[in-house]
């Protein structure tokens, strides 16, 4: 370790204020605090200890995410391997999936990355930790068929103009991994939707399919997945998505630390529950439903990216609404949105991912009327004190 | 269900903003707080809601081919559609006048934050938008027209609500120097109509 500290120091002489190389200083440093805790004492102002920075609250997403990435390594090789062969391997399907997605991380780490350590250069502050997160979630919610250079486009879309162009981690109104989503959605909508996109070669392979779960009930189809293989996630789609039960076992991770707001969690969870059971509702009013409509309420929530997508992007604490009353608000209609978009619109089989990125456009706006009506509260308590305080005087 | 069906249609799936940005020189200018983004707001959706149902009698009775017919038949062959920008304007710019008294006398403050954007909401492409797609679409009755308006209107009234919450709390971020200002305002704009992608191709 000492020899380590030793080189790092010789090698960041240049790098040194004043020197010729100082400009490229942020880069050289958040290699080294990423390799070291740093050691700087704070020189004045106020002395705040705490254990958690943002390092330590990012790492701590990757760990509540890492369950769910080495499952979906499996389950990605588990739904191609099952339908060319008859007996398929753990490791044998493991290896084929980590081959297929491990590249994907790679690309989203090392252009999201370079983005960011070219701007903090450029722009003289330091790199920050929020990538480590949004460049492991970026891969985790494409389709498994999706061109690696159209991940990276994606990839440059939501760092340049969904986050460095607002200055960085913790300034951007979006979610940059779901930016990074909808950009791929709409501008390469054949490779990001459709039966051939979820199973991994299904394109090149005849008698490979994947439809989705929802992409099979939009159709009208029946569904012959058991609701015990949507919960355990043995099912096609993006990446990561499938498992509500590992997704779940993060959450309470991330609740348990403190990291994750149960607030938005269980709010979004309720207000999907209540759209499906609206819809569940629909044919004792006397309305025919559809396929969509009449799909169970608690299976709804397990299918698609919902889970996934309260989890671990509506509870991003940047673009979420910040006040606990805003919180309750903004994940129920998370919810509500994505069972409906789901069910009404024909263009999208899944909708929780423009419900969560329509929701960030709002919770602003949710913010500042909760804190108005928190205000007006308070100015009237403190009213009625006072005139309370005269009737005593009196 | 028809209402609904086109309150809803005009409020999110042809929002003025995201679907067709229209009236936006105003959007951009007035949102810099929630306080004046809501009072031009409602003043857009007040004149919105009032102009296109007049409009619409204006055309279906005056303007379009064979609108005179109810003079007598021998009007029947007059068409005046030439007349309508001029005709719209007219309603619109009146429209305008009275909001602007009406606000001017009632809240002086606002009225002053508005400051020149209050009359030029004559000139709001979103509110001649409204009439000139009211006349497009071939509304059945006046109950369609008031409620393409109003519900065109609230569209708007949520686009400036919610963008100029956002500039509220991108006030504290360190946006680069170039796109400082009217930039990040457009970037703004354009990642909300991603979010308001989610309306599109919705049936109701």
């Amino acid at each position: 370790m000492e020899w380590i500290r030793q080189k790092l120091d010789k090698f960041k002489e240049p790098f040194a204020k004043g020197e010729k190389l100082e400009k490229y200083s942020p880069a050289i440093n958040a290699l080294d605090t990423f390799l070291f805790t740093p050691n700087h004492t704070t020189q004045k102002g106020a002395h705040v200890r705490d254990a958690v920075d943002l390092k330590r609250v990012m790492i701590t997403v990757v760990l509540a995410l890492v369950p769910v990435l080495l499952f979906s390594m499996w389950n990605t090789g588990y739904q191609y391997l099952s339908q060319v062969q008859a007996e398929v391997g753990f490791w044998e399907a493991f290896g084929e999936g980590a081959l297929k997605i491990l590249p994907m991380i790679v690309v989203s780490y090392a252009v999201g990355l370079g983005i960011e350590f070219a701007f903090a250069i450029f722009r003289g502050h330091e790199v920050n930790e929020g990538y480590l997160v949004t460049g492991l979630l970026i891969p985790m919610i494409m389709p498994v068929g999706l061109p690696l250079w159209m991940l990276a486009v994606s990839v440059v879309f939501a760092v340049i103009i969904g986050k460095e162009a607002f200055g960085g981690t913790g300034m951007n109104i979006l979610n940059p991994a779901l930016t990074a989503r909808a950009f791929a959605f709409f501008a390469y909508p054949t490779y990001m939707s459709g039966n051939s996109v979820w199973v991994m070669n299904a394109a090149k392979v005849d008698g490979v399919s994947g439809e989705t779960i929802l992409g099979s009930l939009a159709a009208g189809q029946d569904v012959q997945y058991s609701a015990m293989d949507m919960f355990l996630g043995i099912i096609p789609g993006s990446v990561s998505e499938t498992s509500a039960a590992l997704i779940i076992l993060g959450a309470l991770f991330l609740i348990f630390t403190k990291v994750g707001s149960w607030r938005i969690m269980v709010s979004a969870v309720i207000g999907a529950a209540v759209m499906g059971l609206i819809f569940n509702a629909l044919p004792s009013l006397g309305i025919a439903g559809n396929a969509l409509t009449n799909f169970p309420w608690y299976q709804h929530l397990l299918i698609g990216g919902l889970m996934f997508g309260i989890v671990y992007m509506a509870t991003d604490p940047v673009s979420a609404a910040q006040t606990y009353r805003g919180k309750w608000i903004y994940g129920f209609l998370i919810g509500f949105f994505s069972v409906m978009i789901r069910v009404f619109n024909p263009a999208y089989p899944e909708g929780v991912m423009l419900a969560i990125l329509l929701m960030n456009v709002f919770a602003p706006t949710i913010d500042h009327y909760v804190i108005q009506g928190n205000i007006k509260r308070r100015l009237k308590r403190k009213k009625a004190g006072i005139n309370q305080q005269v009737e005593t005087v009196v | 269900m028809d209402y609904i069906n086109l309150f809803v249609r005009s409020i999110f799936i042809e929002n003025m903003i995201f679907a067709y940005f229209l009236g936006m020189c105003s959007y951009l200018a007035v949102s810099k707080t929630v306080k004046t983004g809501v009072g031009l707001g409602l003043a857009v959706v007040f004149v919105l809601s009032i102009t296109v149902p007049i409009n619409f009698l204006l055309d279906q009775y005056l303007l379009r081919p064979g609108a005179l017919s109810w003079l007598g038949a021998e009007y029947a062959t007059i068409d005046l559609s030439f007349l309508s920008f001029i005709m719209f304007i007219a309603v619109i710019a009146a429209m305008v006048q009275l909001v602007e008294m009406v606000v001017e006398k009632f809240a002086p403050a606002l009225y002053g934050a508005l400051g020149i954007f209050l009359p030029l909401i004559a000139v709001n492409c979103a509110i001649l938008g409204g009439s000139l797609f009211m006349q497009q679409k071939d509304f059945g009755g006046i109950g369609e027209a008031a409620t393409y308006g109003f519900g065109s209107g609230i569209g708007w009234f949520l686009a400036i609500l919610g963008i100029a919450a956002i500039r509220e709390k991108i006030a504290y971020s360190n946006v680069p120097a170039p796109l400082k200002g009217l930039g990040i305002t457009f970037i703004i704009t354009g990642l909300m109509a991603l979010g308001f992608m989610s309306f599109m191709g919705i049936k109701l």
